[in-house]
């Protein structure tokens, strides 16, 4: 059923050009009028929202003053990936939301003015923190995203030294591999990365726990282990015809353009995102970007249902990505050569509540109907590590690693944070609560660490 | 990191900011608070004998949307008992040794009542006096604060008179309410002035209410002038200071102040030659915790230009500090629009068309897109273009060559060269 379309063609400039970051920079005219209107709130709730706990005010009073190294500090400071979370938080939802200007005239541009304050920090190549005095104690740290880069960071800076297990090529995790470039460009994530491997924080790539060095090596040689794996991969559809050439899951295709190399050229295809959640929005935008003539987002449920965040949907449609409401693939067509020729689909309604309160999708008979696409890419969440958690002997709930308030979990010295250990009904996961997260363990085993020198001494 | 420690006359401050004797001041309380935000040093609110307030005080001028881009004050110095006062400052001297805390000080032109208050004062343990020759409201009509602080000799006398007893360091708070404040500076310095600070606030008058017809602020539809400060003051401050440390026997340390908001006013009043800054109107508008981005940028100011102490900044704009006689007639700049960044809102041209000398021409490029183009030759380097362009970097001020013949020369020389030639004939 589906066009052979390998006459279209895109050029790798044009590719590097689309995967260029979309928002532009704030102007210096712009980044300075805008700070000077901030209230400069006392107890601001911009402050009491931001889940890193930001002093908001202070660092835009300093780009209102000049003070840009003193402001990179302040975010920074806060947060070890504050660079980052500039680009990919959900502002509105948080400091934005929260700021008392809303109604009264429009929000502070907190975001960009982050991303001012920090993109100096970057182009001024700024030293902004070091390591504290060393102490005997040693850290090992299991994964190198936003939770684990985090808890890192504070480690050091405590002066213990700190070892980060990275089982991929490059450290980073989700904001390496996992958030589009065109958000978040490979550029500011390594230097994020570099600000903590200069603070003498060790990263060990291309060594999986389990496979290159296993639980109980990492257990004698460490005085605590901080589990930050993430999460999995996207599970399978489980229909028929899964197995066709151009059936891709969507954490591993906004991976692969984020090496450079744009390995999946879609010139010409029709794709058809299964899911509606950030990362389905993500996959369909960069389905665009790799040159598809068109992409449709198929969701069960419908609009108001959707997890994809207000400005993240407003992205898709700019995009001309197109949106199947109460939609639900049942079987992916093949054609003679193993690839994906279409995607059969039944309409659904929604019945009763679920447990989550939300209406469940019910078929409706006899509406199936066929949709003519070249790719399937499915982004209906991720998987557990649970092989990774019971490797550790972690209890756990359905692969969420169960922890306290400090973030410890059952082992004793084993913390564990990040998207291990969010679950259902926590809200949306966000790099910025990850980063929090690393964080409060850091200062938990700090604690714990110094309590016991004491003791000891 | 820089080393802000400062030293005015012997009074020592772990920085160089301190709130200015005003509300800010008013309470141990306060003052307490304000050591806790960071502050290096407090000039407690003045003390002197009782006195009595109105209600409303103050008032703010807004500037193009922008709140308090100046402030107006009708109170007056304060209103507690002395002995309150003293009990507090001995209190908050105890908890916080490290910081200065400096007791100004307004009686009669009196001198057993200033040799009564000094005494009072430093047995509290204050580091320094400030004599309040300054306040032009109110006290004023009683013969002091400014009424004493415009006449040199009473300036003078009353300085000498605090220094027969005092045995901290003195510093003489001066009025901008006066012809040429050089002249008060030098009578502080005769009479015996360990230090000058300065300006106090400026006669003023903030606005009528246009429905009402009252003044603002006015105390049950009557009004008074009042004392101006805050950010709209800080060029007259900036200039006094400048006057007063280029001025030869006025050879004392400096506080400066007035429109000090940021680390960045702070800088520039120190290049200047003041020795630290004084502050309230910013602190007024947004609470104590204003002075961490104060330290922390002028910390990081410092650092970035290689200067390890205050010592290296202080005064090094003085010597480039003078007399109009004495600038080049003969250097040029001229203005340079980058019209890759303009964009087009012809308030440059319009400016110079109307206002100043007519040369910026608007035309078309190429393509036919509009574009601006400064006739050089024609342009006398006033600068205004550059003032009113909304944005950074679309004018730019170079300099220029001179005049073909054009030999640097200042009015003086030109004078000089003039007289000389004259007697030659």
């Amino acid at each position: 059923m589906s066009n052979h379309r390998s006459d279209a063609w895109i050029s790798t400039e044009q590719l590097q050009e689309n995967f260029a970051e979309v928002n532009s920079p704030l102007s210096t005219t712009h980044a300075v009028k805008e700070s000077n209107r901030c209230l400069f709130c006392y107890d601001a709730p911009c402050i009491q929202a931001c889940p890193t706990g930001i002093d908001i005010p202070s660092f835009i009073k300093k780009i209102a003053s000049g003070n840009l190294k003193g402001s990179a500090v302040t975010i920074m400071d806060a947060n070890p990936v504050g660079a980052s979370c500039a680009r990919v938080c959900p502002t509105e939802e948080l400091c934005e939301g929260a700021c008392v200007l809303n109604g009264e005239s429009e929000p502070i541009m907190i975001g960009d003015l982050q991303r001012y304050a920090t993109d100096w920090a970057i182009r001024n190549e700024q030293v902004l923190f070091e390591a504290g005095p060393s102490t005997s104690k040693h850290i090992a740290i299991v994964g190198s995203g936003p939770a684990g880069l985090a808890a890192a960071r504070e480690l050091a800076r405590f002066g213990h030294q700190v070892t980060i297990f990275e089982a991929d090529d490059e450290p980073g995790g989700l904001n390496r591999y996992g958030i589009v470039s065109f958000r978040l460009p490979v550029d500011i994530v390594k230097w994020e990365i570099d600000q903590i491997v200069n603070m003498g924080v060790t990263i060990r790539t291309n060594t999986a726990v389990g496979k290159d060095i296993s639980p109980e090596e990492l257990r004698e040689q460490f005085d605590s282990i901080i589990i930050a794996v993430g999460m999995g991969s996207v599970p399978e559809l489980h229909m028929e015809g899964e197995d066709a050439s151009g059936v891709y899951d969507a954490v591993d295709f906004v991976r692969s353009t984020k090496d450079g190399t744009f390995s999946r050229n879609l010139a010409g295809k029709r794709v058809a995102v299964i899911g509606a959640g950030n990362t389905a929005v993500d996959a369909a935008t960069c389905s665009t970007r790799l040159g598809a003539e068109h992409v449709s987002i198929v969701y069960r449920r419908t609009k108001n249902e959707m997890t994809a965040y207000p400005f993240e949907f407003e992205f898709a449609k700019q995009d001309g990505i197109a949106f199947q409401w109460l939609t639900s693939p049942v079987k992916i067509e093949k054609n003679d050569h193993g690839e994906v020729s279409g995607l059969e689909c039944v309409q659904m309604e929604l019945g009763e509540a679920d447990q989550d309160g939300r209406q469940r999708p019910v078929p409706i008979q006899n509406s199936n109907f066929m949709m003519d696409v070249d790719v399937v890419i499915r982004a209906i969440g991720q998987e557990r590590l649970q092989d990774t958690i019971a490797m550790f002997g972690l209890e756990h709930t359905d692969g969420v690693v169960t922890v306290d308030a400090s973030y410890a979990a059952s082992e004793p010295n084993h913390f564990a944070v990040g998207d291990v250990v969010f679950g259902s009904g926590q809200g949306e996961a966000m790099v910025v609560s990850a980063a929090e997260q690393g964080k409060q363990a850091a200062y938990t085993i700090h604690q714990q660490l110094s309590a016991g020198t004491q003791a000891a001494g | 990191m820089a080393d802000l420690t400062t030293n005015v006359a012997g009074i020592r401050s772990p920085n160089p900011f301190w709130l200015a004797s005003a509300p800010p001041t008013n309470s141990g309380y306060q003052v307490q608070r304000a050591f806790e935000a960071g502050w290096g040093g407090a000039v407690w609110k003045t003390m002197g004998d009782p006195i009595l307030n109105v209600s409303s005080r103050f008032s703010a001028v807004s500037f193009g949307g922008n709140q308090v881009a100046g402030f107006n004050n009708i109170e007056l110095i304060s209103d507690r008992p002395l002995e309150v006062n003293l009990r507090e400052i001995e209190e908050t001297k105890r908890l916080y040794p490290e910081h200065a805390i400096i007791g100004s000080l307004m009686v009669e032109p009196d001198r057993d009542k200033w040799h009564e208050i000094v005494k009072r004062v430093e047995a509290a343990g204050v580091d320094g006096l400030e004599l309040n020759f300054g306040c032009p409201h109110g006290m004023a009509e009683r013969g002091m604060g400014s009424a004493s602080g415009q006449v040199p000799e009473l300036v003078r006398q009353q300085t000498a008179w605090v220094k027969e007893v005092a045995r901290t360091p003195v510093i003489v708070k001066l009025t901008p309410n006066i012809t040429d404040i050089t002249f008060t500076a030098k009578a502080a310095v005769e009479g015996g002035a360990d230090a000058v600070s300065m300006i106090n606030t400026i006669n003023s008058l903030s606005g009528v209410d246009l429905d009402s017809w009252n003044t603002i602020p006015n105390v049950d539809g009557k009004g008074a002038h009042g004392g101006y400060c805050g950010p709209a003051v800080k060029p007259i401050a900036l200039n006094m200071v400048g006057e007063c440390a280029r001025t030869p026997g006025i050879d004392v340390p400096i506080s400066g102040m007035g429109g000090v908001s940021s680390w960045q006013e702070a800088a520039e009043f120190m290049l200047m030659g003041a020795s630290n800054v004084q502050v309230c109107t910013a602190a007024m508008h947004h609470g104590f915790r204003i002075v961490e981005d104060m330290i922390d940028g002028l910390s990081n100011y410092m650092d970035e230009k290689g200067l390890a102490s205050l010592d290296q900044l202080i005064g090094q704009t003085v010597p480039k500090y003078s007399d109009w006689g004495d600038l080049d007639l003969t250097y040029r700049v001229a203005a340079k629009i980058n019209n890759d960044v303009c964009i087009n809102c012809n308030k440059c041209y319009i400016a110079c068309e109307d206002t100043s000398h007519q040369c910026i021409d608007m035309l078309k490029d190429e393509d036919g897109n509009d574009i601006l183009r400064v006739r050089e030759d024609d342009c006398v380097g006033c600068n205004l273009c550059s003032i009113v362009c909304p944005v950074d970097g679309a004018i730019d001020m170079v300099e220029v060559a001179r005049k073909v013949g054009d030999e640097p020369m200042t009015w003086n020389e030109r004078q000089q060269l003039m007289a000389n030639a004259g007697s030659n004939q």
